[in-house]
C-alpha cells in the first residue's frame, strides 16, 4: 500500500510551503521519520519527514516551487510496488475533512492539518508553475524561467509584476544556486553578479513575514540601530600623509568625509546585503554602489549622490563631494544628481555631535550616521593613552537587513577606517 | 447640444424615424391614447394617427406576431412591450418567427422589426417584474440586441435598430428613463455592434451595459479615490453582435477585467464576455476575470434584500480589488 | 416583392375552373404519394406531413384568390404550395434538402417559401403563424390596398392562445384575413372532441364578432364558393373584414410519415369509410356524370401529372446540396 506525501502544515499559520531541497530523490528508499525535503514555511525552514517506509516515487514538486498545504508532493510506494498502484497521482489535493484516510495512513498520518482544499477531481500537475497567461507570455519573451520566480498572486500565482521584477534567466534565483557567503555571518544568499546594474530577488516566505510584521510594529520602515566606535588614528595619519603629497602636487585635499565615503563604498561592495532597496514585494540588491551624502541646506537636507563611489579614487570622491555640496547649497542640483543612491551617509561630525541616529532614505535599506572625531583617553595594551575616536551609528531597515548582517558590514567598515591600507585590498 | 432624458431621446428617435420613413409604425399596449406606459411615445398618436401608433390589447404573443407579419409584408414595426417580463409571452414570435424566417426561407423574406421596452429591475417590483432578459434574447441567432445606457446612445441605437433589416431587440430601463444627458440633434445614429469606452483607464477593465454602466462608473471613481487604481469602463452597448474587438483591445491594455450585468450568473452575458476574453486575450491576462451579477435568486420585494441582490459599485470594487490582487 | 398580376376577380368559366382544380388535386395526390416513397427511400428527412385527403381545401380556396394575395400555412403545406402555383420541382427539391429547393434546402418540408408567389411559408409551431397572417393583413390595410391574406391551420391550433389573440385583434383592426381552419378531426393522434370544449370551430367566431362559415372540405366547389364570399368580405373598401372558415376534411394518411395511418386513435374502418368521400373521385365523378370527362381523359390527365411529379423527383435527385457557405448565409439580412 502506497502512502501519499502531503505538504504538511509545519507552522500553525502556514498555508503553503516552498520546497527548498529534496534530500531524497525518486527511487530512493526511505524510512519512517527520515527527512525527505526541506520546506520553507512562513517562519522557518523545516524538515518534511517520511510517514512510511518504502520507496519515494512521483516527486511532483520541484525545488523552488511553492505548494499549498494539503497537496500531494510525492508518494512513498511499498518496496516493489509499481507507481501505478499508488493511491492517488502525485500533486493531487488531499480530500478535506480527512476523517476517511485509508488505514495504511492512519498510524503514520501527519498531524491533522487545517486544509480547506476541495476534493480532488482530476490529478493536477504539481510540476506546473502557476502563472497568469500574461506572466507566461512575458516570461517567455524575456527569457525568464518561471520556476525561479516566486509568485505574489493567490496561491503563489506568478503574475505580471513578478516577472517584471524577476532576475533575468541568466541569473539563477537565490534558491536555485546558493552563493558563497560574502561574510561569515551574512546568511543572505544572494544571486551571482551579472553584467546588469542589479539583481532583483523575490521576497522569500520568511522575508515576507518579517516585512509585514515589522512594518506593523514600528511604522513604515522598521528601523534598528547599530553603533560602533572607530579608532581614527591611522586614518588621520594616512590623511596627513596623503594631503602632504597632494599639497605638493597642488591638488585638493582629502577630508575625513572622503575617506569615510570611500571606505563605506568599499565595505558595501563586500556586503551587498546592505546595499539594497526594499521594493514592497522584493528586494533589489545593487551591484553598483552609489553613496548618498546628506548635505544640510538652508531649508532642510538633500542627499547628492556620488556614483560608483567604490570605483573612484579619494581625490575624485573629494572633488565630486565638494562640487555637489556647493551645488546643493546653491540649489543647482539636477534630479539625477540627488536620486538613485543605494546607501547614504549623514555626517554631523563638524557639528560636534558624538553620536546620533539617522533616518533611512527609502527605498534604501541603510544609512550611517557619523559623529565627531574626538580625542579621548583610550586603553591601549592595558595602558591609558590619548586617542582619536569616531562613532558610527548605522540605521537598518529590518525588512532587508538583520542585526548580524548589519554588524558584519559595520565591522568591515571599521576595519577599513582603522587600517586604511585595507582599502587597497 | 441639448440635454434630454433617456425617455425623450427615445421619443425623438421614434418621431424622427416615423417622419423619415412612412413604413415605420409603433404598436403596443398604451402607446397611443395613454401616451405610453412610460411616456416614451408621448405625442406620437397626435402626430402620426392611429394607423401608425397602434394601441393593442394585452396580448403580447398576438401583437408581437402581428408585428412580425407586418414586417414580412414590408412594414417596419416597432413593437413596445410594457416590460420585457411580459415579452416572455411573446417569445415564440420573437424566437420562432422573427429570428428564423429569413433563414428558413433561404434569404427570401427579411423581418425588419424592433422589439423594445424596459428590461431588468426597477424598485421593489418583486420577482415577476424585475428580470433582465438579455442573455435569453442574445442567445438567438437571427436577432440583434442592443442595451443603451445613455440618452445619446438610446437615440442613436434606436434609430439604427429601426433602420436595420433584421429583428432588433432594444433593452431599455425604467430606472434609465429619467437619466439626463446631451443628445445630438437630428441625424445621430450609433452603429449596432460597437462598444464604447465610457471612462478610460489602465489597470482593470469594467465591462458593462445598460444600467450597470452607472454602477461601473461609480466603482471606477471609488477605485481611483481609495485604491489609486485606474479602471476603464467599457459599455458594450450591443450584446449581439458583441464588439469582441473592443473587449479584447481593452483587456489587452489592462490585463484584468470584471464583467458587470443585471442578469443572473448562469449562462449570462458576462459568461459570454469571459469566453471572448479567454479565447482572444488569453496571453494578456494577469488574473482570472470576475463577474458581478444579480444574486442567483428571484428578486425579493423587501428594499434591503433587493439592494443586496443587485450589482452595486461596492461589489464591483470588491471584484476589481481581487483581480488587482489588492486583497 | 414581385408585382403580382391581378387576375380577373370575375368568375372563370365553370368547366375550365373545374378541370383546373381536378388537375391540381391530382397533382397534389401524386406528388404526396411520391414524397411518401422518397421518404421511405431516405431521400426526404425529418418530419414530412402529407396532405392526401385534404386536397380540396387548398385547391378550392386558392382558386378563389388572386396572385397578389398572401398565403401562409402550417407545416402541412405541400398542397397549398402546389395549388399556389409553386413549381413541383422546387418543392420536391426542398423536401430533398437541395440547393434548388424553394427555400434553398434550408427550410425543408415544413418551411416552404416563395416570396414572388407571396407564399409566406410553412411554419412549424402549431398556431404560431396565425398572428403572422394578421400582420400581413395589417400591412395590406396600412397601405390601403385591397389584397388579403389566407391562413391555413388545423383544428388543433384552435386551442392555442395565439389563435384567440389573433382573431380578436383581426376583428378589432378589421384586417383582410381569411382564417381557414382545416378540421381533419385529429391533432396528431388526439380526436378534437377529446380536447375541445367547443367542437364546432365556427362557434369561436362569435366571441370575436367575426363572420364565419362551415364548409364541406371534401367538396372542392363548396370550398371555392365559401372562399369567394370570404374574399369579397375582406376586400371591401374602407376596411375589410376577416372571416373564419371551418373546412371539414379528412387526412387519409398518418399525422406525419413517422406516424401510423390508423390504430389507437382511429379505426381502419373509419379511414375506409372516409376514403369513399375522396374529393378527387367526387369531382371526377361529377365531371364524368356531366359528360365533361371520359375515363380516357382522366387517365391522360393522371399520366400528365405523374410525369410532372416524376420530373420533380428527377430534378430534386440531380440537384446539388447547398454549398457549405450556405450554412452561415441568411442568418441576418444586409
Amino acid at each position: 500500500m502506497a502512502t501519499n506525501v502531503y505538504m504538511e502544515a509545519l507552522s500553525p499559520t502556514m498555508e503553503e510551503g516552498r520546497v527548498v531541497k529534496w534530500h531524497k530523490k525518486d527511487g530512493d528508499p526511505v524510512k519512517t521519520g527520515e527527512t525527505l525535503a526541506e520546506i520553507e514555511t512562513d517562519k522557518a525552514v523545516m524538515d518534511l519527514v517520511a510517514r512510511a517506509d518504502g520507496v519515494l516515487r512521483q516527486v511532483a514538486a520541484p525545488e523552488g516551487q511553492t505548494i499549498p498545504v494539503g497537496s500531494v508532493v510525492a508518494v512513498i510506494a511499498a518496496p516493489g510496488e509499481a507507481a501505478g498502484e499508488t493511491p492517488t497521482s502525485a500533486a493531487q489535493t488531499k480530500p478535506s475533512g480527512s476523517g476517511k484516510r485509508d488505514t495504511g495512513n492512519v498510524a503514520t498520518a501527519p498531524a491533522p492539518v487545517a486544509v480547506a482544499t476541495p476534493p480532488a477531481v482530476a490529478p493536477a500537475d504539481a510540476t506546473r508553475v502557476k502563472a497568469s497567461p500574461l506572466a507566461r507570455r512575458m516570461a517567455k519573451e524575456a527569457g525568464v524561467d518561471l520556476k525561479l520566480v516566486t509568485g505574489s498572486g493567490p496561491g503563489g500565482r506568478v503574475v505580471k509584476k513578478d516577472v517584471e521584477r524577476a532576475p533575468n534567466q541568466a541569473a539563477p534565483a537565490a534558491a536555485a544556486a546558493p552563493a558563497a557567503p560574502l561574510s561569515p555571518v551574512s546568511r543572505v544568499p544572494l544571486p551571482e553578479r551579472t553584467g546588469t546594474a542589479y539583481e532583483d530577488v523575490p521576497l522569500t516566505q520568511i522575508r515576507k513575514t518579517i516585512a509585514k510584521r515589522l512594518v506593523t510594529s514600528l511604522g513604515p520602515i522598521p528601523h534598528f540601530f547599530l553603533t560602533t566606535e572607530v579608532d581614527m588614528e591611522r586614518a588621520a595619519e594616512a590623511r596627513e600623509a596623503l594631503n602632504k603629497q597632494l599639497g605638493d602636487q597642488g591638488e585638493g585635499k582629502v577630508s575625513f568625509n572622503d575617506l569615510i565615503i570611500k571606505a563605506t563604498a568599499l565595505a558595501l561592495a563586500r556586503h551587498r546585503a546592505c546595499n539594497a532597496w526594499f521594493q514592497e514585494d522584493h528586494i533589489r540588491y545593487w551591484n553598483e554602489v552609489h553613496i548618498g551624502m546628506a548635505v544640510a541646506v538652508e531649508d532642510g537636507l538633500i542627499t547628492p549622490v556620488i556614483r560608483h563611489a567604490d570605483r573612484k579614487s579619494l581625490t575624485e570622491i573629494g572633488r565630486e563631494a565638494r562640487e555637489l555640496a556647493d551645488k546643493a547649497r546653491n540649489r543647482r542640483l539636477q534630479p539625477n544628481e540627488y536620486t538613485g543612491a543605494t546607501f547614504s551617509i549623514s555626517n554631523l561630525g563638524m557639528f560636534d555631535i558624538d553620536q546620533f541616529t539617522a533616518v533611512i532614505n527609502p527605498p534604501e535599506a541603510g544609512i550611517i550616521a557619523i559623529g565627531s572625531i574626538v580625542q579621548k583617553a583610550v586603553v591601549v595594551d592595558g595602558h591609558l593613552a590619548p586617542g582619536r575616536r569616531m562613532r558610527i551609528t548605522m540605521s537598518c531597515d529590518h525588512r532587508v537587513i538583520d542585526g548580524a548582517t548589519g554588524a558584519a558590514f559595520l565591522r568591515t567598515l571599521k576595519q577599513m577606517l582603522e587600517n586604511p591600507l585595507a582599502m587597497l585590498l | 447640444m441639448p440635454t434630454l432624458t433617456y425617455r425623450d431621446a427615445l421619443n425623438q428617435a421614434l418621431r424622427e424615424e416615423m417622419q423619415r420613413d412612412p413604413n415605420v409604425l409603433l404598436m403596443g399596449e398604451e402607446v397611443g391614447v395613454y401616451q405610453g406606459a412610460y411616456k416614451v411615445s408621448r405625442g406620437l398618436l397626435e402626430e402620426f394617427g392611429s394607423m401608425r401608433v397602434v394601441d393593442t390589447p394585452i396580448a403580447e404573443l398576438g401583437f408581437a406576431g402581428i408585428g412580425v407579419g407586418a414586417a414580412m409584408g414590408g412594414l417596419r414595426p416597432v413593437i413596445e412591450f410594457m416590460t420585457w417580463n411580459f415579452a416572455v409571452l411573446a417569445l415564440d414570435q420573437i424566437v420562432n418567427s422573427a429570428a428564423k424566417i429569413l433563414y428558413e426561407s433561404g434569404g427570401q423574406i427579411p423581418v425588419p422589426i424592433v422589439f423594445r421596452g424596459p428590461n431588468g429591475a426597477a424598485l421593489q417590483l418583486a420577482a415577476q417584474h424585475s428580470q433582465a432578459w438579455e442573455s435569453w434574447v442574445s442567445h438567438i441567432p437571427g436577432l440583434k440586441v442592443v442595451a443603451p445606457a445613455t440618452p445619446a446612445d438610446a437615440k442613436g441605437l434606436l434609430k439604427s435598430a429601426i433602420r436595420d433589416n433584421n429583428p432588433v431587440i432594444v433593452l431599455e430601463g425604467e430606472m434609465l428613463y429619467n437619466v439626463k444627458g446631451e443628445v445630438p440633434e437630428g441625424e445621430h445614429v450609433v452603429p449596432i455592434g460597437r462598444a464604447d469606452i465610457k471612462r478610460a483607464g489602465r489597470d482593470v477593465t469594467l465591462i458593462c451595459h445598460s444600467k450597470t454602466v452607472t454602477v461601473a462608473l461609480k466603482a471606477a471613481e471609488q477605485l481611483a479615490e481609495h485604491e489609486g487604481a485606474s479602471a476603464e469602463v467599457l459599455d458594450l452597448r450591443s450584446l449581439r453582435p458583441l464588439d469582441e474587438e473592443a473587449i479584447v483591445g481593452s483587456v489587452t491594455r489592462t490585463n484584468r477585467a470584471v464583467v458587470v450585468e443585471e442578469g443572473w450568473p448562469q449562462a449570462g452575458i458576462g459568461a459570454q464576455v469571459v469566453d471572448v476574453i479567454q479565447r482572444e486575450a488569453f496571453d494578456h491576462l494577469d488574473a482570472p476575470v470576475l463577474r458581478v451579477t444579480q444574486a442567483d435568486v428571484p428578486m425579493p420585494y423587501n428594499r434591503q434584500l433587493e439592494r443586496l441582490a443587485k450589482p452595486s459599485p461596492e461589489r464591483v470594487v470588491a471584484a476589481a480589488r481581487r483581480v488587482l490582487y489588492l486583497d | 416583392m414581385a408585382t403580382a398580376t391581378a387576375q380577373t376577380t370575375g368568375k372563370p368559366p365553370q368547366r375550365e375552373l373545374e378541370r383546373r382544380m381536378l388537375r391540381q388535386m391530382l397533382l397534389i395526390r401524386r406528388f404526396e404519394e411520391k414524397a411518401a416513397e422518397a421518404y421511405a427511400l431516405g431521400k426526404i428527412g425529418g418530419f414530412c406531413h402529407l396532405y392526401i385527403g385534404q386536397e380540396a381545401v387548398a385547391v378550392g380556396s386558392l382558386a378563389a384568390l388572386r396572385d397578389d394575395d398572401y398565403v401562409i400555412s402550417s407545416y402541412r403545406e405541400h398542397g397549398q404550395a402546389l395549388a399556389r402555383g409553386m413549381p413541383a420541382t422546387a418543392i420536391m427539391a426542398e423536401l430533398f434538402g437541395k440547393a434548388t429547393g424553394c427555400s434553398k434546402g434550408k427550410g425543408g418540408s415544413m418551411h416552404l417559401f416563395d416570396a414572388a408567389k407571396r407564399f409566406m411559408g410553412g411554419h412549424g409551431i402549431v398556431g404560431g403563424h396565425i398572428p403572422l397572417a394578421a400582420g400581413l393583413g395589417f400591412a395590406i390595410r396600412y397601405r390601403g390596398e385591397d389584397g388579403l391574406c389566407i391562413c391555413y391551420f388545423g383544428e388543433a391550433a384552435v386551442n392555442i392562445g395565439a389563435f384567440h389573440e389573433t382573431l380578436n385583434m383581426a376583428s378589432v383592426y378589421k384586417l383582410p384575413v381569411i382564417f381557414c381552419c382545416e378540421n381533419n378531426r385529429y391533432g396528431m393522434g388526439t380526436a378534437f372532441e377529446r380536447v375541445a370544449a367547443v367542437t364546432d370551430v365556427v362557434e369561436h367566431a362569435c366571441s370575436y364578432d367575426m363572420a364565419a362559415e362551415l364548409v364541406n372540405g371534401m367538396d372542392v366547389l363548396a370550398v371555392y364558393e365559401a372562399t369567394r364570399r370570404a374574399a369579397d368580405r375582406a376586400r371591401k373598401t374602407g376596411g375589410g373584414h376577416p372571416t373564419l372558415l371551418e373546412v371539414r376534411t379528412y387526412r387519409f394518411m398518418g399525422h406525419s410519415m413517422s406516424d401510423p395511418l390508423h390504430g389507437v386513435y382511429r379505426t381502419k374502418e373509419e379511414v375506409e369509410e372516409q376514403r369513399k368521400r375522396d374529393p378527387i373521385a367526387q369531382l371526377a365523378g361529377k365531371l364524368k356524370d356531366e359528360g365533361a370527362l371520359s375515363d380516357a381523359g382522366l387517365d391522360a390527365l393522371d399520366a400528365e401529372v405523374r410525369a410532372e411529379v416524376e420530373e420533380a423527383v428527377r430534378f430534386a435527385d440531380q440537384s446539388p446540396d447547398p454549398e457549405p457557405a450556405e450554412l452561415t448565409a441568411h442568418v441576418l439580412a444586409d
